[in-house]
């Protein structure tokens, strides 16, 4: 579609602004102006709703279609919660207002859900407190290396390595080495699919602060020798990070805090089903144990004796100011309206059909796709397309195809450790019917692969554009239109 | 596109770099096997003149659209020179990686450096392998 | 209420399926002695009951006040066509555009968001955006690190204390040599500035307008930085970018800021917007998604997500910075924000901002009590000297149902009797004027 400054017309306007009621009329100095305006688009209100609306058009959301994207999470997000973030009283707060004198009078409900929110991870999470204010799941990650950073500082502990399953997303070891962390990579056993014990246990050391641990991991496996792991961490004074992005798996099923993670982030959008945004907004909340929380960001939220809230920073050993205030309070209220509506028993409905729909789509796809840890699974299935490459089709082509199918593919080539992987989370609100249709399409994609590789090279073609040009989008760096 | 063959005028690292030595400098590029791995490149960041490597240390970053590659020095010693027709052409290291494409090359190297590394026939056995 | 549509029957055919007996054995792997006790949390409860508690909730906040806090945070006007666009489900349930054939509308979204930016910083790049001008902030340093190779930064007294807190809580556990500079008169100190730049030196982090709203031209600090090697980042506010000379238009090398005021709601803190633009030839030092435009198998216009191998799923431990969810709805927002106001419209905002924050300059200037500081020109922000505490004076305006402005004695000691006062467009003459007799009566009568 056209790029809408190409459709700018000279003098064409898109606001009504009122008119200037005070007497004053004065302009900048001319030393501090620009000296070009800004060639922003001249439309009407119209052309922009069009422009916008058309490019909504050229995209996928759950809201359109089947998402089943590995380690996404891509569930339904209620819309009620778009409501509630919307609701005057919460939208137009300003965030400083808080730190007015007694200002926290004035923000009673806002503090309220933040407050609220907070009670309700640590039941879930089986943490002691938390912090809502990291504004995504890898903003909570860098915290919880602060916080371990903060932990070994105050006990004189001098640490330098954070170990990480091969297995992991690509934040977690950035945010480690981002935290001033050497990372190590811990391989994970190709036949149980996850790390060993035994393995761990020859790689940790004085000089550990921290292992960083998805569970289930991110071929969707829960390792179930996580208590011996803890106690080996914790045997070498190094903490143990939970990494939240799969706790929709296990939500009411199992709280990290029982099997004595230190530290835990948890991506709001994820598993409490806010909204991806097409990239963002999020939330990465972090949780920890007693022992850590004297470190943990400020302003904390505290409930005071007559049952108001206000926000605390008397916290000497606090890593300090980590956003700007309380986090993505927009997203936090979503989250937490989405809580109240599920509840403890809407919570376990959760992960119990998510779990069933990997496991049901796994068992279907058995016959046509190589499976390579052939067990159950949690919230999502790894299948891999290596049958498939053997005849020149690879996991990218089974994903392009399945776009002319019309749904949304699954993530491929990730797990890095499997080969032509594609890992397919449906999530608990998909339908039978919906995983049957996929199912059937997958199916279908498996024997045109073989009888007719050339069409699932050429897929797709019914989007408004094919398969783009990335070389040529890293050589030309078009990046802005001139 | 027809397999290029490995020279045997050079010696290669298991991390697929190749190394030859010309009137007295280590010349360093990357194996065809590399490249096509790889595949289309589109930036290659050199090393400083001047700089001090040691071997097996990495002193260059080699990008394609999915992947970043960590180039790892050979021999150690001092970068004398860059192939700075690679900064507007890295493709070029996928049409001629044995050629035009070679990435710096060494001075004041560790000859004995030399020693642990592989031939042509040996590289071409270990990548075969490494698939 | 769980959203869930499978009903107990196709359950248990599809258990059947996976040849299990029960969902119980699908959890098997978790530790039986990990199975949690019965939860505390209450049981699930309606759309209606929840909606309404909500709603009640957001009923005891105090967001009706008429409002002179800014602070870097602003109560601008959001045009209905933002929410209306933002509001289209396509965008707001899709993924980061990992697959572009599907997600060509967020992607060429964020390909226009860029060029805006872009236009309005008159910079060459800008990223798709970072979490908000403090983490932006931040990751500039981080960046002007990366790009030196040195370890020192000077940071300007007047940018925003809450990102300078931000900054040094980031860099605790990092050897990063940060030297702050107090501002002079209100603007930048050049003498003291100059002292501190050093060979060691990586940037010098500016703001415009600064803290206190002063505006100022630091096109000499960029070119001094420059002959050093040094680079010039500037935080600047977006709306004040239609008059303001721009980053580009000073020499900047790093222009960031917060996105909020581009038709973003006030949120009580967030989600908001960080935004970042830079010269081509810093471009793979600098963190973030970016969005490039190419063409597809049949030559068709395209975008795709770009210069990957900066990112963490790429480079991971190596990777520019760890970030992945950035605020991509935010962007849109913005860039949905900038299209509706356009050329003229951003001009006139800005415009209605300077003059009313003008004439609430004057209205206070004619109570005897107060003192407008007016050393430095300023934009539609500034500061005011009290007879008493500021706190005190805008806890007793509040009560009146008026947010005078931000004390700043919270971020400054000796600036307890000062009140930051900021104004937009969406203030109007007679609350102005209220403003003005509501801070007197207050001030005279105790």
């Amino acid at each position: 579609m056209e790029i809408i400054f190409k459709k700018s017309v000279q003098d064409r306007k898109g606001v009504s602004l009122p008119a200037l009621d005070v007497p004053t009329m004065i302009s900048v100095e001319k030393k501090y102006g620009r000296t070009r305006d800004a060639d922003l688009c001249e439309l009407s209100e119209l052309d922009v709703v069009r422009h916008f609306t058309a490019l909504s058009r050229c995209n996928f959301g759950v809201d359109t279609n089947f998402y089943p994207l590995g380690s996404c999470t891509m569930k339904y997000n209620p819309k009620v919660c778009e409501k509630i973030a919307q609701l005057e009283g919460f939208c137009s707060l300003h965030p400083l207002l808080p730190q007015l004198r007694r200002g926290g009078m004035l923000t009673q409900g806002a503090l309220a859900v933040l407050y609220e929110l907070e009670r309700v991870l640590c039941e879930i999470s089986g943490m002691d407190a938390f912090t809502l204010q990291p504004m995504a799941g890898a903003h909570g990650e860098l915290t919880g290396m602060m916080l371990v950073a903060a932990y070994h500082r105050d006990r004189g502990n001098v640490r330098t390595e954070v170990l990480i399953p091969d297995e992991a997303h690509g934040t977690n070891p950035s945010s480690a080495a981002i935290a001033g962390y050497r990372v190590r990579s811990v391989p994970t056993n190709r036949e149980t699919g996850v790390i060993d014990l035994a393995v761990l246990e020859t790689m940790i050391g004085p000089q550990t602060a921290a292992i960083m641990m998805t569970n289930p991991n991110t071929l969707g496996i829960f390792n179930s020798q996580i208590g011996k792991i803890a106690e080996c961490a914790h045997r070498h004074d190094a903490l143990l990070y939970y990494d939240g992005a799969n706790l929709n798996a296990v939500v009411g099923k199992f709280r990290p805090g029982d099997a004595d993670f230190d530290v835990v982030h948890i991506n709001l959008h994820k598993t409490f089903g806010t909204p991806h945004g097409g990239g963002g907004p999020g939330a990465g909340p972090v949780g920890v144990k007693k022992k850590l929380e004297e470190f943990l960001p400020i302003s904390r939220i505290v409930k005071r004796p007559d049952n108001t809230y206000s926000l605390n920073y008397g916290y000497p050993k606090s890593i300090g100011y980590i956003a700007p205030f309380y986090g993505n309070f927009g997203v936090c209220l979503k989250a937490y309206a989405y809580i109240l509506l599920l509840g403890h028993d809407g919570l376990a409905e959760v992960s119990d059909n998510a779990v069933l729909n990997a496991n049901y789509v796994m068992a279907r796809l058995k016959r046509s796709f190589d499976v390579p840890f052939d067990r159950t699974c949690m919230h999502e299935c790894v299948i891999s397309a290596a049958r498939q490459a053997k005849n020149g089709v690879n996991a990218l082509d089974i994903a392009k195809r399945l776009i002319d199918l019309g749904f949304h593919p699954p993530t491929v080539y990730f797990p890095l450790i499997v080969k032509e992987a594609l890992m397919i989370e449906p999530t608990e609100t998909e339908s039978k019917e919906t995983l049957d249709a996929f199912v059937a399409a997958m199916e279908a994609i498996a024997v045109e692969a073989r009888e007719n590789p050339s069409l699932l090279h050429d897929s797709p073609v019914s989007t408004p554009v094919g398969r783009l040009d990335e070389v040529k989008a890293a050589r030309d760096m078009d990046f802005a239109f001139a | 596109m027809a397999i290029v063959p490995t020279p045997a005028d050079r010696k290669y690292t298991t991390t697929h770099e190749w190394v030859k030595v010309d009137a007295g400098l280590a010349i360093v590029g990357i194996s065809y096997h590399a490249q096509k791995a790889l595949g289309d490149i589109t930036f290659i960041e050199l090393p400083a003149i001047g700089k001090k490597v040691g071997k097996g240390e990495s002193c260059s970053v080699i990008e394609s659209v999915k992947a970043a590659s960590d180039i790892y020095a050979p021999v150690s010693g001092d970068i004398a020179e860059t192939n700075t027709l690679l900064d507007a052409k890295p493709e070029e290291i996928n049409k001629d990686p044995y050629g035009s494409a070679w990435l710096f090359k060494i001075t004041n190297f560790n000859g004995a450096d030399l020693a642990g590394l592989m031939d042509g026939a040996a590289y071409d056995a270990f990548a075969e392998s490494d698939k | 209420m769980s959203y869930v549509a499978n009903t107990a029957a196709q359950r248990e055919a599809m258990l059947a399926t996976c040849g299990v007996p029960n969902l119980e054995v699908l959890f098997a792997d978790i530790p039986r002695e990990l199975k949690p006790r019965a939860s505390r949390l209450p049981p699930g409860k309606s759309e209606q009951e929840v909606l309404a508690a909500m709603t009640a909730l957001a009923s005891q906040n105090y967001s009706h006040l008429t409002n002179f806090v800014g602070g870097g945070f602003y109560d601008h006007f959001i045009p209905a066509a933002v929410d209306a666009i933002a509001g289209r489900s396509e965008f707001y349930t899709a993924y980061t555009p990992y697959q572009p054939e599907l997600s060509q509308g967020t992607l060429q979204a964020i390909y226009e968001y860029q060029s805006a930016m872009c236009r309005l910083t008159d910079m060459e790049v800008s990223n798709a955006s970072l979490y908000d001008g403090g983490t932006a902030l931040y990751e500039a340093c981080q960046m002007a690190i990366r790009a030196t190779q040195r370890p020192k930064i000077i940071v300007d007294g007047g940018v925003n204390p809450i990102y300078r807190q931000m900054l040094y809580c980031y860099t605790a556990n990092l050897s990063i040599d940060f030297h702050e500079v107090p501002v002079s008169h209100g603007q930048s100190d050049r003498e003291r500035v100059f002292d501190a730049l050093d060979s060691t030196t990586a940037a010098v982090v500016l703001q415009n307008p600064n803290f206190f709203g002063v505006i100022d031209d630091h096109t000499d600090i960029a070119q001094r930085c420059h002959a050093m090697g040094i680079l010039a980042i500037q935080s600047v506010y977006p709306i004040a970018l239609a008059l303001l000379k721009s980053p580009g238009e000073t020499g900047i090398d790093i222009a960031t800021g917060e996105g909020q005021s581009l038709g973003l709601p006030l949120s009580f803190g967030g989600p908001y917007l960080g935004f970042m633009a830079t010269s081509k030839n810093l471009v793979r030092k600098m963190p973030g998604r970016l969005v490039g435009r190419t063409v597809d198998n049949r030559g068709r216009q395209g975008f795709v997500l770009t210069l990957q191998a900066r990112e963490q799923h790429i480079r991971r431990e190596k990777a520019m910075s760890n970030i992945c969810t950035n605020e991509a709805l935010c962007a849109l927002r913005a860039h949905a924000y900038l299209s509706l106001m356009g050329k003229q419209g951003l001009k006139e905002v800005a415009s209605l901002c300077l003059n009313k924050a003008h004439y609430a300059k004057e209205r206070l200037k004619a109570i005897p009590e107060v003192k407008v500081m007016e050393s430095s020109p300023t934009f539609n922000e500034f500061t005011v000297r009290l007879p008493i505490d500021a706190a005190e004076a805008a806890g007793k305006m509040i009560e009146l149902g008026i947010a005078p402005g931000f004390p700043l004695g919270r971020y400054y000691p000796d600036m307890d009797n000062y009140l930051l006062v900021a104004v937009t467009e969406k203030r109007t003459k007679y609350e102005i004027g209220a403003f003005a007799e509501t801070l007197e009566h207050v001030l005279t009568t105790g």
